[in-house]
């Protein structure tokens, strides 16, 4: 122990170690940075996502909630609030259908509303909820009642004064189709309205908000004791495009920690190769004076342990220090305050480590203790060499697993590990042959320049290990490229998926016979017409003939997916933002149906599956010929069961649709309204702003956890190129000593570094481009174009990359003087 | 330089084994593989090396000799014939054991000289100590060091001494475990004139302080004249 200190020492005192150190803290502080911001960001993520909900956890029902909840709720120490949410009329100079809710003042536990003083005024958040004897009104229900702030309106058998104009709430989005213009008023008004009567169709609302395993318990222990007509909305259950923008998010933080802990290993092998080289003599001359191989094992095993335990603390340290730079950095873009970073990041990172140098170092480091002692005298002996895969097997699998660990998501885990494996071996095939031909004797011997012509005779010579070298700088390339490039053709594509021009009105109730004059109310203003699809009301009955009810189920999803209404529509063909991921899309005359996957899968319904519904009177019956697959972020109108025209086509249905209005649209809407009193006009702008305004969030935050990721990535290619420097160093001295100028070293150094750069350089292209594929469409499910652009850098990259690296190291070279480096080296 | 001079006769085959030799070598071969053809380097050597002699193993380049160093040491393994170490038979010990009993009997010189880089001058002669667990290591390496004439260059890397310092360096080294048997390979291959004289001087004065046995390889044949006893190699053989 004491001698393997020494060593330690020692080697760190030659700097021999520091190469290898420096590549092992950057690793760790790349992986343990990305862990550390990207656990504060998805502990942000998971409470700010929450103010979408109002709460963390909100509890419906359309009966009052028992004291014996309330009891429970009061027994977990969480925050509490309660809303009542009804359907009312409320009139002032006119009269409107109001979506009222009561709140209390506390309410909403997490988040804002938002208020102005006047429509089309800047708003502001409120600190509490409407004050009893106030009501807050929707922008629209203040235009159509034309009752303005200061006003009073009647509700009931109460009035009120009208406080403010409501521009945002929490759950805005909940419930797209219920919503009538809000109207907010104080739950302890709502006695005085006298408008809840028997048979009054009123939902009940508790909210709570708490520490994680508060809510996580409470929700546990309610579970149990919810009744018919009672239940719980989370995140997950209540906000489908919300959730699904967190699992993206998620997966590009992942993908960024996968990354760096690949760049990792190529420096802790590169560095490692570097350590062996350098100590192949030393550990001759020490079996020479009598070590053995167990002693010396044992002293290079305790030094690299040493070694990596100060190197991962150093790194988990600088990780911290950077993720508290990068959080700082950017307060600005994330609103909100991060929550404190856990230890499981930095234990991680500790781990990632220490498995990546022990995985990639022991191998080639038990190659040491086979060192002939001959070697002392004949040079040439070296250690038994065992195969590449054998040497670096355990540090590939061990970085396999780390790497699924660390995506925490087997299919990301599994892709990107599958994708640097067939790499890794491309790369270094290709790499190989690529030498073999362009130093083809044939080739260098039609080459007029002497420079050119030694620079490539040294790429033959060297072919395996300048292969090698081109494979690892091809691989670092190539995580720079996918950091780079592929990730803002993703983040392009992401963006694209949820456009600015999503739809943010959703247009309901329009009769079939006002099809027509809609179209041409829509032309008159040169707006585009919108897609309108039909909709049809069922309840579903059976399934293969068997009957259906909720009791069959025992997730409350399921139970309610059965319990009410389907929103049924048929069209012939497959809408643009739909896709069929099972089966095919049926003819417009089968007696087919398409069906949502994830109600499909829900629900346990298969290809071929009968499904009965009841509409009104009648019943019709329709095969499963395909599951779709929706996006639901997309803002557009979607449904869970669809039918050729034939099947639906006879029963009575009224149409909706989604569309784009610019800002400052209200004249049209208004006018939409006096032409067609029946349908209603849902401003949807509110919960897309919402929605839009966490994915935006969630883009800035992963854009910063890459830019750091890229960072490291080129720290450890730096580490990855000084790697060869001795041997070059060596030739170099040896080509002064027999009389070449200045010129022709540097000038055969850069022939040799421009082959190799021009080679990583169009390997690391086609590895990014392809990996960044199978990622789009695999992982991300985007569809993802070629770009152009990366197919200029990744080869100028290359080139620049090793031109510098040549200018770099001739200098160095020419620096020293021959007869010391052939003197260092013998 | 004439001591042992009793004992300065040519070994040969049909020389009786001495209880007092350090090193016997009996019908050593060494072929290795050369493509598809075997390459014989050494064949049939016979040698016996008392207490105290001095002998000198003579020949041109790629006459053997350094292998036959190689074989002698337990560096390397011969095709036929065996080795007998103070007492112990090469062939019968493995790797590890072969480097037990180097520790503990053999001091090396090279011609390249083979000190650590990232050793100093000090640390580079207590490597042998210190991997025998010798609590006095700091203290006996000073001593030989500042017997070889480096005592003020103790902290000094082998990068910054000259050649003929880092072979003292490297006699030090040999020494300072106190070996039975010393194995010069060319010690002054790599020096000029003035520092190998030096080099040499030292060699031989500790060889005597120090009761040590000593094989010398050398294509110097006035180096050679120094030893009590000159065994030529040519074309692997041994020459009467």
């Amino acid at each position: 122990m004491r001698q393997a200190l020494k060593m330690l020492a020692r080697d760190w005192r030659a700097g021999e170690l520091r190469v290898l150190a420096a590549a092992l803290v950057i690793a760790v502080a790349a992986i343990t940075s990305v862990a550390f911001f990207a656990d504060r960001i998805a502990q942000g993520l998971a409470r700010d996502a929450h103010q979408l909900l109002g709460a963390d956890l909100v509890l419906v029902a359309d009966q009052p909630w028992p004291g014996e909840i309330a009891a429970e709720l009061e027994k977990a120490g969480v925050q509490r609030a309660q809303a009542i949410n009804f359907i009312s009329m409320a009139s002032a100079q006119e009269g409107q259908l109001a979506g009222v809710k009561a709140v209390s003042e506390n309410y909403p536990l997490r988040g804002r509303m938002r208020i102005a003083k006047a429509p089309g005024m800047a708003d502001a958040p409120a600190e509490r909820g409407p004050a009893a004897g106030t009501v807050w009104l929707e922008e629209r229900l203040v235009t159509s009642l034309q009752a303005p702030v200061g006003s009073r309106i009647k509700l009931g058998r109460a009035e009120f004064t009208v406080a403010a104009v409501l521009t945002l709430e929490p759950e805005r989005s909940t419930n797209f189709f219920n919503i009538a213009p809000r109207l907010m008023m104080n739950i302890a008004d709502v006695p005085a309205t006298a408008l809840i009567q028997t048979g009054s169709r009123v939902s009940y609302y508790l909210y709570a908000a708490g520490t994680p395993q508060q809510v996580k318990l409470l929700e546990e222990t309610l579970r149990r004791k919810l009744q018919r007509g009672q239940r719980i909305d989370t995140l997950e259950t209540g906000r489908p495009e919300v959730r699904s923008a967190i699992d993206r998010a998620e997966r590009f933080l992942g993908l960024t920690a996968l990354l760096a802990a690949v760049l990792a290993g190529v420096a802790v092998a590169l560095g490692t190769r570097r350590f062996v080289e350098r100590h192949l003599d030393g550990c001759a001359v020490m079996r020479c004076l009598g070590a053995t191989q167990a002693q010396l094992l044992r002293l290079y095993a305790i030094e690299f342990v040493l070694l990596g335990i100060g190197a991962c603390a150093a790194g988990c340290a600088l990780g911290y220090v950077a993720q508290e730079a990068i959080a700082v950095a950017v307060s600005e873009v994330v609103r909100a305050e991060l929550p404190a970073p856990r230890v499981l990041p930095a234990v991680q990172g500790f781990l990632v480590g220490l498995v990546l140098l022990l995985g990639f170092a022991l191998p080639p480091l038990v190659q040491l203790k086979n060192v002939p002692a001959v070697r002392v005298i004949r040079r040439e002996s070296g250690a038994p060499k065992p195969g590449a895969i054998a040497a670096y097997g355990t540090g590939l699998v061990s970085l396999a697993a780390l790497l699924v660990w660390q995506a925490g998501d087997l299919k990301l885990g599994l892709t990107v590990v599958g994708g640097f494996a067939v790499a890794v071996a491309v790369f270094f095939v290709v790499a190989w042959f690529s030498l073999r031909l362009l130093t083809a004797r044939r080739v260098i011997a039609r080459i007029p320049s002497s420079i050119l012509r030694y620079g490539l005779a040294n790429l033959r010579r060297h072919a395996r290990g300048n292969a090698v070298q081109i494979a690892s700088l091809a691989l670092g390339l190539t995580a720079v490229l996918l950091l780079t490039f592929t990730r803002n053709e993703l983040v392009d594509a992401w963006r694209r998926a949820a456009p600015p021009d999503a739809p943010n009105r959703f247009l309901i109730g329009v009769q079939p016979e006002q099809l027509e004059p809609l179209h041409a109310f829509f032309s008159a203003h040169n707006v585009p017409v919108p897609d309108l699809y039909p909709m049809v009301r069922g309840r579903l009955v059976a399934v293969n003939g068997a009957p259906v009810s909720e009791a069959d189920y025992s997730e409350e999803r399921a139970k309610r997916l059965v319990e009410r209404e389907f929103n049924l529509s048929y069209m012939k063909d497959l809408p643009g933002h739909n896709q069929v991921v099972e089966g095919t899309w049926f003819r417009p005359d089968e007696k087919a149906a398409s069906v949502e996957q994830g109600i499909a899968q829900r629900l346990g319904w298969k290809l071929g599956d009968e499904l009965t519904f009841v509409v009104g009177s009648e019943r019709f019956s329709a095969r499963i010929s395909s599951l779709r697959k929706l996006r639901w972020d997309s803002m557009k109108v979607n449904f869970f069961v669809v039918t050729p025209p034939a099947v639906l086509a006879g029963f009575p249905a009224s149409f909706i649709s989604a569309f784009y209005l610019p800002a400052g649209s209200d004249a049209l809407i208004s006018e939409l309204a006096t032409r067609f009193p029946n349908m209603t006009v849902i401003d949807a702008a509110a919960a897309v702003r919402q929605a839009q305004g966490v994915i935006d969030q969630l883009i800035d935050a992963v854009q910063f956890v890459f830019l750091f990721a890229l960072v490291a990535g080129l720290l450890v290619l730096y580490s990855a190129l000084v790697a060869t420097e001795d041997e070059r160093r060596r030739e170099a001295a040896v080509m002064r000593v027999y009389g070449a100028s200045r010129a022709q070293v540097t000038g055969t150094q850069r022939a040799e570094f421009l082959a190799m750069g021009v080679i990583a350089g169009l390997l690391a292209t086609l590895g990014a481009a392809a990996i960044g594929q199978v990622l789009a469409r695999r992982v991300f499910e985007l569809d993802l174009p070629p770009s152009l652009a990366l197919w200029i850098a990744g080869p100028l990259a290359g080139i620049a990359l090793l031109s510098l690296n040549a200018w770099i190291s001739s200098r160095k070279v020419l620096r020293a003087s021959p007869a010391l480096t052939l003197r260092d080296s013998t | 330089m004439d001591f042992s001079a009793e004992a300065a006769v040519n070994g040969g085959s049909d020389r009786m084994m001495n209880n007092n030799s350090v090193l016997t070598a009996r019908g050593i071969g060494k072929t290795v593989k050369s493509g598809a053809n075997d390459l014989v380097i050494l064949r049939e050597i016979d040698l016996e090396v008392t207490r105290g002699e001095a002998v000198a193993v003579v020949g041109a380049s790629g006459s053997g000799k350094s292998t036959l160093l190689a074989i002698l040491a337990g560096l390397d393994t011969p095709s036929t014939g065996d080795v007998t170490l103070d007492g112990a038979a090469l062939s019968a010990l493995d790797e590890d054991a072969r480097a037990r009993l180097r520790a503990m009997n053999v001091g090396f010189v090279f011609q390249s000289f083979q000190l650590l880089a990232s050793l100093t001058a000090l640390e580079n002669v207590m490597l042998p100590l210190e991997l025998s667990n010798e609590k006095q290591a700091e203290e006996m390496a000073r001593q030989v060091l500042t017997r070889v004439g480096l005592g003020e260059r103790l902290h000094h890397y082998p990068r910054h001494l000259s050649g003929g310092e880092q072979q003292r360096v490297a006699l030090a080294r040999a020494f300072v475990v106190r070996p039975k048997l010393l194995l010069a390979d060319e010690p002054t291959g790599s020096l000029d004139a003035d520092s190998g004289a030096e080099v040499i001087r030292l060699l031989f004065e500790m060889n005597r302080e120090y009761g040590t046995t000593l094989v010398l390889v050398t294509h110097d044949e006035s180096l050679a004249a120094r030893c009590a006893r000159v065994v030529r190699l040519a074309g692997g053989r041994m020459q009467k």
